[in-house]
């Protein structure tokens, strides 16, 4: 028997190897010396990242496999590396606006961040089951640490306990799905996937179940609602810049790799799994908008505003057209600017007094005490609520005229719906900055703004009004990215 | 000059600017003058447009600038471009004018305010998004213009934070126009799928060459689109907001709500006069809910003690007007009331500011009365408008709602009980607004002592901008005589070639006016005679009840105790959507959809809000009694409702 040794091509995992070592460089300099300034150690991750997005930059319209094509790049791939790249440097900017105690050893802080991207990165990359289950479990596991990470606060690590025993269940529950798959097909890659599903369909109630166990491990990272119950706890219990990473990262890694199974597999566009995900997302964006209403704590807020996010962007998956896949790429570039940045001002005004302002009460009358901080947040929260001229709007315009293209017309009714609806609790918060007086005796000071939070919110707010200012240059190179999904 | 249109929104916006960023340094005086000086110069940029529009023939008076292309997906586009035709560039005439008038009132009434260069940051700002409502060439963008002047609207109706009321006040305004815009949002995506296009030329070319008058598509698009209206223009059902967002200051009033946002709504129903011409249902709809609206709305000001709460229900009854008159196909018509009306509502706003900047910002009329005498300007000013408002024949809004009436009982489209309902309310009209006038102005003042000393007639920055407006409101109605009273009515003629498809359109169906030729030139005049006689009337019970024996009022409510009740409380219309509505969403939201589905049935037992700050112990008991198991359980019967879905179904 001839043993086939597979092409080992290292320039294929480039980005995702040059983060790596940027977040053991980072873990040394945090371990060898420890009175070394926190800037530093975001610098260097910083320059990590901007290393590896000129990588992507390089491999652009290469379509770059390796090892044996368990891995490959294209186009449509390296946009959403590009995407999570962006949102790890934002969030590795706002993290440097933490009260000095909080966090102990931001080396490993920094490292971990890194890490959790870099298993992104692989599971985008994933042209293989395996790869992309190893990519998941090297971000959960990052994950799991850095929601614990404020180790002295109960919340912290009940919010750490939980999503790693809800991760670990839905790991097996992907894990499983995984092994009847390769039971079924004899194969771990989309491509054995694809040409199994074309020969046979989905007849073989067990390769559907391990579909279906696939589908839930996935849903459960990108919190799809009935999945979706962790997130609220966990947002609220992590440390504000990881919940701004988890909510665009691992959410957007779910969905990238939810793309590639349904491009892969032609026959999802079948009525039933038709009928599945727009009842899951017409679930998921209306609990989410609904329950987020009543909320009190901010953290807990945005928790299910991403719940309904998640929503929208199924809408986009399942229009299942070019457009539709332009317009997830989109929404995603567009939900990093503004979750990032709201989540950005949430961890900015929360931290005086050592007692997190978390209430959205505690906004109130702050327009006038920190005008620049408010004025971004009304830009988040407007963006998010969908009103025009902001990225919201021309997002989630792309993803509904897709989905209308594709004929979803219901489907996009109860989507403005929701949007309609979601406005009510996003404009609460700019009531509380602009309209109502500040609590009494409740005037928080706060310390002036870090470099590295203004440069965030900066941008943040800079991204939001390009893209919805002047949309059509990225719309168009989304849009070449999404017609040829070359690799399978 | 007319390449240059896109200087016209672009001066307010370099006032947001400069005001925004760097207003607090710069001094109230500087503040005031710069945002005004903006306004000014849109509006010297729009007069030249204007020379230069009338220079062209009347079939060449269209023209589009391009900046570039907004939004390209696939193959529709959207460009972010400028319209300049005779509509566009009457509605920035106007915006524009009224705008400069009041930026300059603000100066003065805001004086002194602590939110001084806010205020005038705000006001740019919405006279920015106003333009772009205006201008813009296709759907979406007009759209961005919609969100923007509402947005715009919320944050000035909350402009004194300080009192929660105006914080409701403003909330409610965004809520129920959420409500509207839902409607608006979904046009615009019918439109997209239908068309492929949001570009106003080609939907309109679109739509005259594919269908014809009835056709389904249409009427969903062009009621949904109306549903918009509803909301920013505050029609039945969705009008409650107008009557709160008065907790703003009066400028704003006069402004946003009175001249310009709230007849947004008109606007666009004129611009889409092809879309509504080819769906009769989308019209009879418009002029039924325009002339309940306008029925409706004048009854509720006839019981108002608030001055601007009484101005608010009658701008909301003179919106239905215009509705009724775009709605019964004469877009021209409504078009010229939406004109006279911003003069003479506008003025009747700031008029209401001057008084309630002399009664130490008292706006209740049984407080008032005598004013005539210590406030000359503020009086002569007022009573012009509410001469022109009631429909007095010479004065302006006399001659547009006159149009109004007449076509809605002669048009194509008319209707004898639309017209009897409108003259009706002429009446009405007519009766509340004398009776606002013998209230503040007439009689004796019955404010405290420590207040009637104080009273004193306004400074000339508020003046100047009365007497203005107060011209206006006396003469703007002379450029539409009807051709009965021996006038041309240039007016309406400048404006055809923007409705020319639509009476294309009509002609083709055979539709032709109810009233015409030699029956038309034997009634037109006495129907106009009877509406004024009809007004009269109202003026003689208003001067009768609130002059001559006002003890009548007392006497004469008591006797319909049950109707005033009802109509003091308007209709309990407030309440109903309250009980009916707001309160039922609350309920569902927090106890069931949160509170039950969520937390009971999906979250396990936990107790979703007390997460903040917990013992370290007690997660750990709160951990071992089981809620990650729940969270894990109803993880469990998601994967397998979708396993039992996809394998058995």
């Amino acid at each position: 028997m001839d043993l086939i040794i597979p092409q080992i091509n290292f320039s294929a995992i480039a980005p995702a190897l040059t983060v790596m070592i940027t977040a053991v460089v980072v873990l040394l300099i945090g371990l060898f010396f420890q009175k070394v300034q926190r800037e530093l150690l975001a610098i260097v991750g910083i320059i990590g990242l901007i290393v590896s997005l000129g990588e992507l930059g390089r491999m652009w319209g290469k379509d770059i496999t390796g090892f044996g094509g368990m891995v490959g790049n294209d186009n449509f791939t390296i946009a959403f590396q590009m995407i999570f790249i962006i949102a790890a440097f934002l969030a590795a900017l706002l993290s440097l606006n933490r009260i000095e105690d909080e966090y102990v050893s931001y080396g490993e802080f920094y490292g971990l961040l890194l890490f959790a991207l870099s298993g992104i990165i692989v599971m985008v990359q994933g042209l293989n089951l395996l790869i992309v289950f190893l990519g998941l479990e090297i971000l959960s596991i990052s994950l799991y640490i850095l929601t614990g990470f404020r180790k002295m606060r109960a919340d912290s690590i009940e919010a750490a306990l939980k999503y790693f025993l809800l991760g670990a269940f839905s790991t097996g529950f992907l894990l499983y799905g995984i092994a009847l798959i390769y039971g079924t097909t004899g194969s771990f890659s989309f491509k054995g996937i694809s040409s199994y599903v074309n020969a046979n369909g989905f007849t073989n109630v067990l390769f559907v179940a391990g579909i279906i166990l696939f589908l839930v491990g996935l849903a459960f990272k990108a919190a799809f609602v009935p999945f979706h119950q962790w997130t609220p706890d966990v947002y609220q219990g992590a440390p504000t810049p990881i919940a701004a990473f988890m909510s665009v990262g691992a959410k957007g890694a779910a969905f990238a790799v939810l793309i590639r199974l349904f491009v892969s597999v032609a026959a999802f566009s079948t009525r039933e799994w038709t009928i599945a995900i727009w009842v899951l997302a017409l679930l998921t964006m209306t609990i989410g908008n609904v329950v987020a209403i009543v909320q009190q704590n901010i953290k807990r807020m945005l928790a299910y505003s991403s719940i309904a996010h998640a929503g929208y962007i199924l809408v986009g998956v399942l229009a299942g057209n070019e457009m539709g896949r332009s317009a997830v790429l989109f929404y995603l570039m567009a939900y990093t600017f503004m979750n990032l940045g709201a989540f950005g001002v949430v961890s900015y005004l929360g931290i005086s007094h050592k007692v997190e302002n978390l209430r959205i009460e505690s906004y109130r009358g702050i327009g006038y005490k920190y005008p620049f901080a408010a004025l971004a947040m009304a830009v988040f929260m407007f963006s998010l609520a969908g009103v025009p001229p902001t990225a919201g709007f021309i997002g989630k315009f792309y993803l509904f005229s897709a989905a209308l293209k594709a004929g979803f017309v219901w489907l996009v009714i109860l989507s403005v719906l929701n949007a309609v609806i979601s406005a009510y609790y996003y404009l609460r918060v700019v009531v509380a900055m602009y309209m109502q007086e500040p609590e009494e005796g409740k005037v928080f000071e706060l310390p002036a703004a870090s470099w590295g939070v203004g440069l965030a919110l900066l941008l943040a707010v800079l991204g939001v009004l390009y893209m919805g200012i002047f949309p059509s240059s990225l719309m168009q190179l989304f849009q070449k990215t999404a017609e040829l999904i070359s690799m399978l | 000059m007319l390449e240059w249109i896109w200087l016209v929104p672009l001066f307010p916006l370099i006032g947001v600017i400069i005001n925004g960023l760097f207003g607090r340094y710069l001094g109230h005086k500087i503040v005031g003058i710069l945002g005004s000086t903006m306004i000014g110069l849109s509006f010297i940029t729009v007069s030249i447009i204007f020379v230069d529009l009338l220079k062209l023939p009347p079939e060449h008076r269209f023209f589009t600038k391009t900046l570039y292309d907004w939004i390209v997906a696939g193959n529709f586009t959207a460009q972010i471009s400028f319209l300049v035709d005779p509509l566009s560039v009457v509605m920035m005439l106007v915006v524009t004018g009224v705008s400069f008038v009041i930026h300059i009132y603000s100066i003065g009434y805001m004086h002194g305010d602590k939110g001084y260069s806010r205020f005038f940051t705000y006001l740019n700002l919405f006279v920015f998004a106003m333009l772009l409502l205006i201008t813009a060439d296709n759907f979406l963008m007009m759209f961005v213009g919609w969100e923007g002047v509402g947005l715009c609207s919320y944050l000035l109706i909350g402009f004194w934070y300080g009192d929660n009321y105006n914080a409701y006040a403003g909330r409610k305004a965004f809520v129920v126009n959420r409500i509207g815009d839902f409607g608006f949002l979904l046009g615009i995506f019918f439109i997209v799928v239908t068309f492929h296009s949001v570009n106003f030329q080609e939907v309109f070319g679109a739509a005259a060459a594919k269908y014809t008058i009835g056709a389904p598509i249409i009427t969903v698009i062009t009621s949904l689109l109306f549903v918009g209206a509803m909301g920013k223009s505050a029609q039945i059902p969705l009008y409650v907001w107008l009557p709160d967002a008065m907790a703003g200051p009066t400028p704003v009033s006069a402004l946003i709500h009175a001249a310009t946002m709230v007849t947004a709504g008109v606007y666009m129903v004129a611009r889409a006069n092809v879309l509504y011409t080819l769906s009769p249902i989308s019209m009879a709809l418009i002029a039924v809910i325009g002339v309940a609206t306008a029925f409706f709305a004048a009854t509720m000001g006839m019981t108002q003690f608030d001055i601007k709460r009484m101005l608010a229900y009658s701008t909301i009854s003179q919106l239905g007007y215009m509705f009724v008159g775009v709605g019964v196909g004469a877009f021209a018509a409504g078009i010229f009331h939406l004109m006279t009306h911003a003069f003479f509502k506008a003025l009747l706003f700031m008029g209401a500011g001057s008084i309630m900047h002399a009664m130490s910002n008292s706006t209740d009329m049984r407080m008032m009365g005598g004013l005539k005498k210590k406030m000359p300007i503020t009086y002569w000013t007022f009573l012009m408008a509410t001469l022109a408002i009631s429909g007095i024949p010479g004065f302006s809004g006399f001659f547009s709602k006159d149009e109004i009436l007449w076509q809605s009982l002669a048009g194509a489209y008319g209707n004898f009980w639309i017209w009897l309902v409108g003259v009706i309310t002429a009446g009405l009209t007519a009766f509340y607004m004398f009776r606002a006038v013998y209230m503040t102005f007439h009689g004796e003042l019955r404010a405290k002592k420590e207040i009637a000393e104080h009273v004193h007639e306004a400074p000339s920055t508020m003046t100047v901008p009365l007497l203005i407006l107060g011209v206006l409101a006396v003469i703007g109605g002379y450029i539409g005589i009807p051709k009965i009273l021996g006038g041309s009515n240039p007016f309406e003629h400048f404006l055809d070639p923007v409705f020319e498809k639509s009476l294309e359109i009509r002609h083709a169906a055979g539709l032709v006016p109810h009233i015409s030729g030699e029956s038309a030139r034997v009634l037109e005049l006495p129907l106009m005679g009877l509406t004024f006689v009809i007004v009269l009337v109202g003026i003689g019970f208003a001067y009768l009840m609130y002059l001559k024996r006002p003890e009548l009022p007392g006497i004469w409510t008591k006797k319909i105790n049950y109707v005033y009740q009802l109509v003091f409380n308007k209709y309990y219309v407030d309440e109903i959507y309250e009980t009916l509505i707001v309160n039922p969403m609350a309920a569902i939201s927090e106890s069931f959809l949160w509170k039950f589905v969520d937390v009971k049935i999906i979250d396990g037992f936990i107790n979703g809000t007390g997460n903040v700050v917990r013992g370290t112990g007690r997660v750990v008991r709160k951990w071992q009694t089981g809620f990650v198991q729940n969270y894990a359980l109803s993880f469990v019967i998601g994967v397998v409702i979708l396993v039992f879905y996809i394998v058995f179904m």
